[in-house]
């Protein structure tokens, strides 16, 4: 009996696992705010990931990353914008600015140092 | 949030009791009310040391994501709670593995990290490097001014043993300059009145003064810096397999845990504590961390190593590129040669009359090969002589009198009709068969002399291509100039291919026809060429650092000398093949050591509890780390 329901638990577990890991979920995509003058703000909380994980930023405007970072972990200590050379330390729970070039349109992906976790910033 | 270093410290601290009732054991003691113990540290462990990855874990799992964490977190907290079952129930506890699985995971994290910062900051380092401050001349004073406080066209007086403090062109005094810092160049430079100075630079025995002509984010070595970032950070091409594996590999593993599990459980009817161990230790030993490390590190470290030789190297695609090159094309002026002509012989009766007589007729002329018949005379040190009626032959030469007698310099359309020995009629056609240029001198009617002029190669590029040559790779020349003296060039240095009489505007075109057969690096000074550097697949620019030659380049040299050109080849194959060594170990490691936590080679005798699990696992991210740091020590062969 016990045997069965061992069974039965691990193929619902692995199937929660497809389903929470692989499955497509819905993505928001957060615009940046107007900030005084002619700039743009947008923050990004990292905690388990980025969220937003795409922000859309404007183009031409100069724009602003406020990164905070709550997430102990060392895989999410840096953000790397590979287009960019960007390569900051986030200091956990403090606001992190970076100064994003938005001079071209296009769409820029940034990880964690370690490149597990993406996140995407979109100029247009 | 306590530091790793902090967590660390916290948990081998408390779990030192287990440790010891670990190794008490096999003489048959216990610790008095060991479960108890267990029970207090661990907890302890867990609420300090561990709770950090828990907390990541769920975060992360919130947004649908999974890491290295996820598997901490699931490891432990298996271990502990059900360790406080079993304790309640009076079964066998193994807190142990829940507290030495942190230790370890926390040991590799702290190790891990120092050797990350290590890699990284070896090049902004290089801005340490710079003066902190300058003495400007204001007036016939001198003020010592903060470098940030520097403006183009300040002049700045330099001492014997001081930094220079930016770029600028000396305009008083001599001196030599130690560049090793930015170009690589281990021997001192002699540099004089309108030469450039390079900031960061140490200069050696003289004191002069420069004006500044770059400061700040213009200066070279603030662009290197900014440009060897970028390479460091950038993605190689190599790494969108371990991106994708990545978003698979947590989930996986978690599910061939639950696998492992069920087949030891179910099908093979071993304990649930024994299934439940093996599963656990699927859990711990797999790492996505060194498959994550594998390219970053090494790029990190490659690139650093490069800009420390005088390599720039762009960004990870360039490394890619280099290792599949089968052909390198070169420009001639002032790449494989020095790009300005020297007199490199003069034959006659009386080699110094002669010498002195075209001298003397040149001085007067704007001809790039006056200079050089200038230059040598200068060096050998002839007195020019008063020259009259001086008359100039459009393309033909010159001609004038001096002490009395009519002399002129000219090539063989002036010297048509003039005299000409046999002897020197054949060096002058050997002089032609060498490629030089040759310039007839003489008086009256009759030619007295030759002069050969050449863009003389520089000193290493036989050397250099000699050892592309070795390499297998094919060597090109691709040139303006005229066959005979492209050929004469190229066997002096070893080049087997020679595309002469090209103009400069047609460069890219050759490069792309080449590319159809051959993967092409084309080598160029930056100036003319940035077509040609931009067109093939790896453009490696000399140019002593030229804002052109760090646009159009994918490999900038910042010093003028092709074993440059066989140093950034080297660089970058070894940086990419330790890409590639990295990835092969960290795919292994997890191809192996899977099964093995998975109990898979029980039969043999070969199992990991799931503590030995967590030790492997931080030793392998520590390994990968360790082999990209290794690319500072690797050899080069020049």
């Amino acid at each position: 009996m016990g045997k069965v329901i061992t069974v039965i638990v691990a193929i619902v577990l692995i199937g929660f696992i497809l389903w929470w890991f692989f499955d497509k979920h819905e993505q928001v995509e957060v615009k940046a705010k107007k900030t005084g003058g002619n700039e743009q703000e947008v923050k990004i909380t990292v905690d388990g990931g980025y969220s937003p994980e795409t922000v859309v930023l404007q183009k031409g405007v100069p724009a602003t990353l406020v990164f905070e970072r709550k997430d102990p972990s060392s895989c999410l200590e840096r953000v790397v914008f590979s287009d960019f050379g960007i390569n900051e330390l986030l200091p956990q729970n403090e606001e992190k600015k970076i100064k994003f070039d938005t001079s071209k349109a296009g769409e820029f992906g940034y990880a964690c140092g370690m490149n597990m976790f993406h996140g995407k910033v979109v100029v247009k | 949030m306590m530091s790793y270093k902090k967590r660390f410290i916290i948990s081998l601290v408390l779990s030192l009791p287990l440790l010891v009732d670990m190794v008490m054991m096999p003489f048959g003691l216990m610790l008095p009310a060991y479960n108890w113990i267990a029970l207090v540290t661990t907890t302890l462990i867990m609420a300090l040391s561990a709770y950090p990855f828990w907390r990541s874990a769920w975060a992360s799992f919130k947004h649908h994501h999974a890491n290295m964490d996820t598997l901490v977190a699931i490891g432990t907290a298996v271990a502990y709670f059900y360790s406080i079952f079993a304790m309640f129930t009076g079964r066998p506890v193994y807190f142990e593995s829940a507290a030495f699985v942190t230790v370890f995971v926390l040991l590799g994290q702290v190790i891990e990290e120092s050797m990350r910062d290590n890699a990284s900051s070896s090049v902004e380092k290089l801005l340490d490097l710079q003066a902190k401050d300058a003495d400007v001349v204001l007036g016939d004073k001198i003020v010592k001014v903060p470098l940030a406080k520097l403006k183009v066209g300040d002049l700045i007086r330099v001492k014997p043993g001081q930094k220079i403090a930016v770029d600028g062109v000396i305009v008083k005094g001599n001196s030599s300059i130690d560049e090793s810092m930015v170009t690589g160049e281990s021997m001192p430079v002699r540099k004089e009145v309108g030469d450039d100075v390079i900031g960061s630079t140490l200069n050696l025995d003289g004191t002069f003064t420069f004006k500044a002509s770059k400061v700040g984010e213009d200066t070279l070595l603030a662009q290197i810096v900014e440009l060897v970032k970028k390479a460091q950070n950038s993605h190689a091409p190599i790494q969108k397999l371990t991106d994708k594996i990545s978003d698979y590999f947590v989930p996986l593993v978690m599910i061939a845990s639950i696998l492992t599990f069920v087949i030891w459980y179910v099908c093979l009817g071993s304990t649930p504590v024994q299934a439940l161990l093996y599963a656990v230790a699927v859990i711990v030993i797999a790492c996505p961390c060194a498959l994550g490390l594998a390219t970053p590190t090494a790029l990190m470290v490659g690139t650093g190593r490069s800009a420390r030789a005088g390599v720039l190297i762009k960004n990870g695609e360039v490394l890619e590129e280099v290792d599949r090159l089968t052909a390198v094309v070169f420009d001639k002026t002032g790449t494989i040669t020095e790009g300005k002509p020297v007199v490199t012989d003069i034959v006659a009766e009386n080699e110094k009359e002669v010498l002195q007589l075209a001298a003397s007729l040149e001085e007067a002329s704007e001809h790039p090969l006056a200079s050089a018949i200038l230059a040598k005379a200068k060096a050998e040190k002839v007195t020019l002589l008063p020259t009259a009626d001086f008359i100039s032959y459009q393309g033909k030469g010159v001609c004038a009198n001096i002490s009395n007698k009519d002399v002129f310099v000219g090539n063989k359309h002036l010297v048509k009709e003039k005299a000409l020995s046999e002897k020197l009629k054949e060096s002058y056609d050997k002089l032609q068969e060498q490629g030089k240029t040759v310039v007839f001198v003489g008086e009256a009617e009759q030619v007295i002399g030759l002069i050969a002029i050449q863009d003389a190669p520089k000193k290493t590029s036989k050397e250099a291509i000699e050892l592309l040559n070795k390499k297998g790779l094919k060597t090109v020349m691709l040139t303006g100039d005229a066959p005979k003296v492209a050929e004469a060039i190229a066997k002096e240095v070893g080049i087997k291919e020679v595309i002469a009489g090209v103009l400069p505007a047609e460069k890219a075109k050759y490069i792309e026809e080449l590319k159809e057969h051959e993967t092409v690096a084309f080598v160029g000074d930056g100036i003319n060429d940035a077509p040609a550097l931009t067109t093939a697949d790896v453009g490696i620019a000399m140019g002593s650092g030229t804002d052109i030659a760090i646009e159009s380049g994918g490999i900038v040299l910042m010093k003028n000398d092709l074993l440059g050109v066989v140093r950034a080849l080297e660089l970058s194959q070894k940086t990419f093949a330790r890409i590639k060594l990295n990835l092969f170990w960290a795919f292994i490691y997890n191809v192996i050591g899977i099964p093995i936590a998975a109990g898979l080679f029980v039969g043999v005798g070969l199992t990991l509890s799931p503590a030995f699990a967590g030790l492997a696992m931080a030793l392998s991210s520590i390994s990968v780390v360790l082999s990209s740091l290794l690319l500072n020590r690797v050899k080069l062969s020049v």
